[in-house]
């Protein structure tokens, strides 16, 4: 019984060993959690308002419109190479566009759903009431949804390029943009060298506009200009990038080969 | 389309992956209407080729022209005309047999497609599975919902790679006898790859024989018999497996 168990344990490390994505799940997931709820311990510290719930159920429900809406993008292309059905959807006639864009349609009913829930639950557990704010928070709710299909698209590029082994990143770089895109805790906490790279992300300025349109009462308009802007950027790279990727993936024929592994 | 009437010219096809040549300076056509054996043994080059030819992967050298576009400038169009099977890709499993391929008739532009779909199921005598989950069907019926989707868009030409891999030989011989049927009525060119000779024999009216990437048989099943001095095209596929080589 010992052979079998230690061959089995072998073959794992062999993978982890061979896979860089799968060693990172083995320390990714507890640093990523020690640096969102460290920073936020440090918010509370700092802080001395009763608002800290409103902003982290505001936060938690615009958290998981960025991830409902990358996942709605690597999920359904990955689904495609699960149950091999990739290569039926890529010799039908559609464009390559097309197909991202139909998962960012994905995304954005995936997050609209989602988003419907947490709201509704909030309201109902928390007297969170997102609708009296509604109308302000719509174009941030847009702007972290945009970002999210960006966000998609680098990774869905990278599994076709890398196959199985980059599925971890599905669930994996959400949480690597978490803790510097100031989402439960403003921007400010972090260190000067972090917070410089944080400003150059949209869902650090969405977060800082939800906080002050919570905070006020009235849209805070100010950080939606560099949110979208970043999002147009992002946008245009993610594209440049998935187009780079599709073109070194029919270059060197790794489509036919990940779709009938 | 050219003068010649061949509906797929090959020319001077060559794929290379990291030093590796997997396709070597292959060049063929196809008729309309005509069936077309790619034949090889493993690691011929038969699926790259096939890859290749539905501008899955980019050419390191050649052209290919179908319908006398060119690809891979001409992709979609020339896609909107063709269809591919294989025995080693599938549709989505936890979707009916119907929801399937009605997104395909979609993807497809497909008009009537109830019609069509029904049509079809009919045509691969597998009416009855129309609402199963595809998930819940055996091999057989999961090739034959294969080919359905296939078909769907009544394709010029058609690339089919080891359609009968997993089919028992009743039922394989129900699936050629209706591809020899579509290829009679509706005059569908089909590239065929299988490892069953005695199918090949039967099915094809030209075979072109691949091994390490090059051509190195073509002609009618008889004409490569005679050459070969054999008896079967199984024992030219064994010749050319080992090394040897056919006039």
């Amino acid at each position: 019984m010992w052979g079998r168990v230690g061959a089995l344990l072998l073959r794992y490390l062999y993978l982890y060993r061979r896979s860089l994505a799968r060693s990172m799940e083995i320390f990714f997931w507890p640093v990523m959690d020690l640096l969102v709820w460290g920073f936020v311990t440090v918010y509370f510290q700092k802080l001395a308002a009763p608002r800290a719930v409103v902003f982290l159920l505001g936060a938690v429900i615009f958290w998981d419109v960025f991830y409902r809406s990358q996942q709605a993008i690597t999920l359904s292309l990955s689904e495609e190479i699960w149950v091999r059905n990739l290569l039926n959807v890529f010799i039908a006639p559609v464009r390559t566009f097309e197909i991202v864009l139909a998962t960012c349609l994905l995304g954005l009913i995936r997050a609209t759903i989602s988003a419907s829930v947490l709201g509704l639950l909030a309201f109902g557990l928390y007297a969170f009431d997102v609708t009296t704010l509604g109308a302000a928070l719509l174009p941030y709710l847009a702007s972290i949804l945009l970002f999210g299909w960006a966000v998609g698209m680098c990774t869905m590029a990278l599994i076709l390029r890398f196959g199985h082994a980059a599925e971890a990143l599905i669930w994996g770089t959400p949480f690597l943009l978490q803790p510097i895109s100031a989402a439960f805790y403003p921007v400010a906490v972090l260190p000067s060298f972090l917070r410089s790279i944080a400003l150059l992300l949209p869902t650090t300025h969405v977060f800082e506009g939800m906080r002050a349109t919570l905070a006020t009462g009235r849209p805070a308009l100010a950080p939606l200009l560099p949110a979208f802007a970043l999002n147009a950027v992002y946008l245009a790279l993610a594209g440049a990038f998935f187009g780079w990727m599709m073109s070194r993936v029919r270059e060197k024929g790794y489509l036919a080969r990940l779709a009938m592994e | 389309m050219t003068g010649t009437g061949a509906v797929l010219e090959v020319e001077h096809l060559t794929k290379r992956f990291d030093g590796v040549t997997a396709v070597d300076d292959v060049s063929f056509s196809a008729r309309r209407g005509e069936i077309l054996g790619l034949l090889g043994p493993n690691g011929a080059g038969k699926t790259t080729t096939i890859q290749l030819l539905l501008g899955l992967t980019a050419p390191t050298s050649g052209h290919v022209r179908v319908f006398g576009l060119e690809l891979p400038s001409h992709r979609r169009a020339i896609l909107q005309r063709v269809n591919f099977s294989s025995a080693y890709i599938s549709l989505p499993f936890n979707l009916s047999v119907r929801e399937n391929l009605e997104v395909f008739g979609r993807l497809y532009g497909v008009k009537d497609r109830s019609e069509r779909i029904a049509r079809l199921l009919e045509m691969f005598e597998i009416p009855d599975v129309a609402n199963t989950v595809t998930g819940k069907l055996s091999s057989g019926q999961v090739t034959r919902v294969n080919l359905c989707k296939a078909f769907l868009n009544d394709p010029e030409i058609l690339f089919l790679d080891e359609p009968t891999a997993s089919l028992d030989p009743d039922i394989a011989e129900k699936v050629r006898s209706a591809l020899k049927r579509v290829q009679r009525e509706r005059g569908v060119t089909i590239l065929y790859t299988s490892h069953n000779m005695r199918e090949i024999e039967l099915v094809c009216d030209r075979v072109i024989f691949l091994s390490r990437g090059r051509v190195v048989a073509e002609g009618t099943p008889r004409e490569i018999l005679e050459r070969a001095d054999a008896e079967s095209l199984e024992k030219v596929f064994i010749t050319i497996a080992r090394g040897g080589a056919i006039r």
